[in-house]
């Protein structure tokens, strides 16, 4: 799909899968249909990550589900998804884009997380998200995700029904994301995501109330982006597995940035209402420019390396 | 980087007071307000409007003016536009946009074809259209007279030797009794046009896009989905590979002809299941 640029230089094997290039799809964007998960592969994508999926269907919440602030949106949707009987079918056509396809899964148990990846991976996906960091659902998400001892049961449930990777995605609204991140990885999690949206709220000054309907919701966009560099060097301080860097990237130089703090891939979201699908084609063109710039023979020789001064 | 953050900030919600409310017919009334980023508006483009406690709702632009007032037409339908409804004089809302692409101002030959409150902004781009056109035939249909919308403001609009303004009406109150589609077909028999604008439920839409492709004429059709973000980024909105907020809400029969399967057939609801229309 990016022509020149399926280069030795760009490919990443991340816990086991292959991608031709470093960038995917965050999740939670446009992920609810295979035929957009195509338009983000056209648009250059390494990998895809749908939109969360449980074991019923959720209608999310009422508007205002999106806020646009100065340097980012907040967000509660509310998990909106089909459930997962409904949803294979998206994930069976979405195999046919040639990319790995990631599943993100939710629950309210950890059976529920249990038996919704395993469908998913019975579906062909190529590994599973846990979404253990949503910061506007009850007794999901961040729940979970905020506290080791759950997410260990979660993350363990998991690994025992699925033989695919299994993604663990962290929450930045914690004191010590090093911490939760080690429990995950000691649960059997091939891989972190770093990080879910920070939990925020914005209050209408005219309206004198909160905008979203759920009230809080969850930061994403340039303003978070240092707090993600931050949480995952943190984490390749203290964990062995690879991580997923996410969270404000828009343009190469913010993708470097986040390798450079130790991320072996990274995920865009926000941008895409900025760039448009093919923010994933002009990523990775820079993060390529960059690489020759720099005489580095593949981008695996950058992930980490801010830590070796 | 700068950029960007503008380009979000850019679309920021602000508040504004309602300054008028019209009862066009039963069921639909129009409201305005002042807003400077909505009155730039092109015909096509929505907006999003938060009534607070209860919900927010895309809403077509019925008009835009250079001293900043804005028009829409709501319906009542459901919770929120029934909560818009009663809204009165002075009271505040949310807007977000305008957002969404625009009809294209095609010159020559017009056919324009608009049933319900999808006549706001056909009769929008007719206003802005007005002097580019050597001839109009717009086509608008209602299930009764009481419905059929905008009737004074498109004889005013539309007033003139070069437009015909056809009415339908489903039980035959007003104009000629059926769908609003059953004149077209005469219509393509007779005359030739060199593009078609298209607004309405979406099974009336197909119809006109299936007429338009047998008898190889050039049309553009503004799309209603489901919205949340309205930025392009939450899929609600999604047909085909399409979404109707960012790569809409008008597409063109070339972008229609590749959602055949769903155009006029399918939506997505609440929790993102293909539903019939």
């Amino acid at each position: 799909m990016i022509g020149h640029l399926k280069t030795n230089r760009l490919c990443v094997d991340l816990a086991g899968l292959r991608l031709a290039n470093p960038t995917m799809l965050a999740s939670g964007i446009l992920g609810l249909s295979a035929e957009s998960l195509g338009s983000i592969v056209t648009g250059g994508a390494g990998a895809i990550v749908t939109k969360s999926v449980g074991l019923k269907p959720r209608e999310g919440y009422a508007n205002p589900t999106v806020v646009q602030t100065s340097y980012g949106l907040i967000n509660a949707m509310g998990l909106p998804n089909p459930g997962i009987t409904e949803f294979v079918k998206e994930i069976h056509e979405a195999k046919s884009f040639g990319v790995p396809v990631i599943v993100s899964v939710y629950g309210f148990s950890a059976e529920e997380y249990a038996t919704v990846a395993k469908r998913a991976v019975g579906a062909g996906a190529d590994a599973v998200e846990l979404n253990v960091s949503c910061p506007h659902v009850k007794e999901t998400g961040s729940e979970i995700g905020q506290n080791p001892k759950i997410l260990t049961e979660v993350v363990r449930k998991v690994k025992t029904v699925v033989e695919k990777p299994v993604f663990v995605k962290l929450s930045p609204n914690v004191t010590n994301i090093a911490e939760i991140a080690e429990a995950a990885a000691k649960a059997g999690a091939n891989a972190l995501t770093a990080i879910n949206t920070v939990k925020a709220m914005t209050i209408d000054t005219e309206i004198t109330m909160p905008i979203l309907s759920n009230k809080t919701g969850g930061l994403s966009g340039p303003a978070i982006k240092p707090i993600a560099v931050r949480c995952i060097y943190e984490i390749y301080e203290r964990v062995k597995v690879p991580i997923i860097g996410c969270g404000g990237i828009t343009n190469w130089r913010d993708a470097v940035e986040f390798l450079l703090a130790g991320a072996t891939t990274v995920q865009i979201g926000t941008a895409i209402a900025l760039k448009g699908p093919n923010v994933f084609k002009k990523i990775t063109h820079g993060i390529d420019a960059y690489l020759k710039r720099k005489s580095f023979k593949s981008v695996n020789e950058i992930v980490g390396l801010s830590h070796c001064s | 980087m700068k950029l960007s953050a503008y380009r979000i900030a850019a679309n920021k919600l602000r508040t504004t007071h309602i300054l008028s409310v019209e009862t066009e017919s039963p069921t639909v009334k129009i409201f305005t307000f002042k807003d400077k980023q909505c009155a730039r508006a092109k015909p096509g483009q929505f907006l999003m409007l938060w009534i607070p406690s209860i919900d927010e709702i895309p809403l077509s632009i019925l008009d835009a003016k250079e001293n900043g007032i804005v028009s829409v037409a709501v319906r009542n339908v459901g919770e929120a536009t029934g909560a818009f409804d009663n809204k009165s004089v002075g009271e505040l809302v949310g807007i977000r946009g305008p957002f969404g692409n625009c009809f294209t101002l095609k010159g020559g030959r017009i056919l324009m074809v608009s049933g319900g409150t999808g006549t706001a902004p056909i009769l929008f781009l007719a206003e802005r259209l007005a002097p580019k056109i050597a001839k109009l035939v717009f086509v608008l249909g209602a299930k009764t007279k009481g419905e059929l919308l905008f009737m004074n403001k498109s004889k005013r609009t539309l007033g003139g030797e070069k437009t015909q303004l056809i009415a339908t009406t489903e039980d035959g109150s007003y104009g000629i009794k059926g769908l609003v589609t059953k004149p077209l077909e005469r219509l393509f028999e007779r005359e030739r046009f060199d593009m078609i604008y298209t607004c309405g439920p979406e099974k009336m839409m197909r119809k006109v896009f299936d007429l338009a492709e047998k008898y190889g004429v050039g049309l553009e059709a503004s799309l209603e989905r489901l919205m949340r973000c309205a930025i392009g980024l939450c899929g609600s909105c999604v047909i085909g590979r399409y979404r109707v907020c960012k790569d809409g809400p008008v597409f063109t029969a070339k972008q229609l002809r590749a959602v055949k399967s769903e155009f006029g057939i399918s939506k997505r609801d609440f929790n993102g299941r293909k539903i019939s229309l």
